[in-house]
């Protein structure tokens, strides 16, 4: 038997992993990532001559339960066309069995990558509001992501948003498609989720042990395992969670007090306390923003004038010198 | 070569949902199941176990092949596997664990060594063995902890795991007459001997072959050895999910 050295095996072991794509119009180009149940590698699809992402299963299916998932997932992005969604292109199985599907190849940096970059708060918060706008497009359509988190955003290099990895969405509503309500797989609550030590990711979901989950950025009761009582709060939670990372205040300073607020009720413990959509949890960052009121933070007239003073500085310091200056008029007019 | 994309066993068609494994069939009645069963696991975990000896417990060589047949003795004789349990731990760890219990209580096990002479005796290769450990010899130098020793006999059960598939396709290729195949997989994939690596169009020119034939003839060695690599791994896997859990540990399928 001959000998393989560490560099051979470590040969094989690419080629073992690498996609089968003999008898399919793509090419090889290199692996892009890993994810709960898939590689994704970027191909190039040598008909249109531009490079795709390919996600495929990590094995053959023997059940086909994994099948059945990656192929619902590509299902259910075909129905949420989106600019801020990644569009799917083909979905197939390779000559060694695997299921994949192709998607955009999406160049840009994960959000957490981004963050650490020198973006400003309002920068950061601006960005914000661009990733509740696929998510609140993506629960009109009645689908869940169930596992927002930065790694699954990415930033492109014109500060486009796209929401990724809907591996573990779950469909909550009768709005979409009937085509892709089909594929749906079963969604049995899990009785105890278990975290994978690895990826942090929580697991129970089905007997393969699908993602369901971030620790840190998955509401409650998707913790508790009320598959069931999912609805788009749980993603109004993660998006709390990906606000509050964004509005992570420098060491020796504090977050804003109307900002916390908006924190603190989209990650509410109880969903009936969190905003009702993610438009609305938006609309609060852009008041935020804007000066403006907003629902996380009633406030009582002194509160009012002071974000009204704030809001208006200029106007407020000219009225206020005009005033000065007709006072020291009057007092100094000679009798 | 249209012939390249429809031979073997992927062919777009799924595992069969029951596979026979070498771990259940080590537990089986019958003697000639019992017997296929451990020679595959011999097969693929002898020289890890012997390489785990000689490394960890410092054994010198013949001290090292005794234990070694000890090992593999009281997994045929003692029943060994039986107490394996999939679901507490993978197959890899459960070998090392009992090789080490074997080997702290090596007093007792050197009185088993001299045993009758109907005793099994194994007739397994430790020259190549020996070797391979020579060429390791720098390597090894740096491993100190037994975190390292743990990972070391991972790495040596992958190694001999790749093995076993390439020697299954060579003799796959040699059987549907596919040759050249194999010795462009051996060249392009397996060759360390220095040099830089061989493209495609240098393999092209000295084989007298087109370029597109080097790609197809090598992604159907891949794709064949990818298939019987995961057939051996099957074969020494309990269930399927702790096949799931080791092809993801050995193919470094790691969930991001």
């Amino acid at each position: 038997m001959s000998w393989l050295s560490d560099e051979a095996v470590a040969r094989l072991r690419d080629a073992a992993n690498e996609p089968d794509l003999s008898g399919t119009p793509y090419r090889y180009a290199g692996a892009l990532g890993r994810g709960g149940m898939g590689a994704v590698f970027l191909v190039e699809d040598s008909r249109l001559a531009r490079r795709v992402a390919m996600k495929v299963l990590d094995l053959p299916d023997c059940s086909g339960d994994l099948e059945a998932r990656l192929l619902r997932e590509a299902r259910v992005l075909a129905q949420i066309e989106h600019p801020g969604i990644v569009p799917v292109h083909d979905v197939g199985s390779l000559a060694d069995g695997r299921v994949f599907y192709t998607m955009k190849y999406v160049e840009g940096r994960r959000l957490d990558e981004w963050a650490g970059s020198a973006a400003s708060l309002t920068e950061r918060l601006r960005l914000f509001e661009k990733i509740c706008e696929p998510v609140a497009f993506a629960h009109s359509r009645g689908v869940l992501h169930r596992d927002l988190k930065p790694p699954n955003v990415m930033v492109g290099p014109f500060g486009e948003v796209l929401v990724m990895d809907w591996g573990v969405a779950k469909i909550f509503g009768a709005a979409i498609g009937a085509q892709t309500a089909s594929a749906q797989l079963p969604d049995a609550a899990p009785p105890s989720p278990a975290i994978d030590s690895k990826s942090g990711a929580v697991a129970g979901d089905t007997a393969h042990g699908s993602v369901l989950g971030t620790p840190g950025f998955m509401a409650p009761e998707q913790a508790r395992g009320e598959v069931a009582q999912l609805d788009s709060r749980a993603d109004i939670f993660s998006l709390g969670a990906i606000l509050k990372f964004l509005a992570a205040p420098a060491a020796g300073e504090k977050t804003p007090r109307r900002l916390a607020a908006i924190i603190t009720k989209a990650m509410a413990q109880d969903p009936q306390s969190r905003y009702a959509s993610a438009q609305e949890l938006a609309s609060d960052v852009a008041g935020y923003l804007d000066g403006l009121p907003i629902i996380a933070y009633p406030e009582g007239f002194f509160g009012r004038a002071v974000r009204l003073i704030a809001r208006n500085r200029a106007a407020v310091v000219l009225v206020l010198a005009y005033l000065v200056m007709r006072i020291v008029l009057i007092l100094w007019r000679p009798r | 070569m249209a012939d390249d994309t429809n031979i073997g066993g992927g062919g777009g068609g799924r595992f069969p949902p029951t596979r026979w494994s070498a771990v259940l069939a080590a537990r089986s009645d019958d003697p000639a199941e019992r017997t296929r069963a451990l020679d595959l696991l011999i097969g693929a975990y002898w020289k890890p176990v012997y390489k785990y000896i000689r490394i960890r417990w410092n054994k010198p060589s013949e001290e090292a092949k005794d234990l070694t047949q000890e090992f593999f003795t009281r997994v045929i004789e003692k029943g060994f596997l039986d107490r394996y349990d999939p679901a507490k731990s993978r197959l890899r760890t459960f070998m090392r664990v009992c090789v080490d219990g074997m080997v702290a209580n090596e007093a007792k096990a050197a009185s088993r060594l001299k045993r009758g002479g109907d005793a099994v005796h194994l007739s397994l290769d430790f020259d190549s063995a020996e070797t391979e450990l020579g060429r390791a010899r720098p390597v090894l130098r740096e491993i100190a902890s037994p975190d390292s020793m743990e990972e070391f006999f991972e790495k040596e059960c992958v190694r001999s795991l790749f093995s076993l598939a390439v020697e299954s396709l060579r003799m796959e290729c040699g059987r549907r007459g596919k040759q050249l195949h194999f010795r462009l997989f051996e060249i392009y994939d397996l060759d360390d001997s220095g040099r830089n690596r061989a493209s495609y169009d240098d393999l092209a020119r000295q084989f007298g072959i087109a370029a597109t034939d080097v790609t197809n003839h090598l992604a159907f060695a891949r794709r064949e050895f990818r298939r019987i690599a995961l057939e051996k791994l099957r074969e020494m896997c309990a269930c399927e999910d702790e096949f799931r859990r080791e092809a993801r540990a050995i193919l470094g399928v790691d969930p991001a």
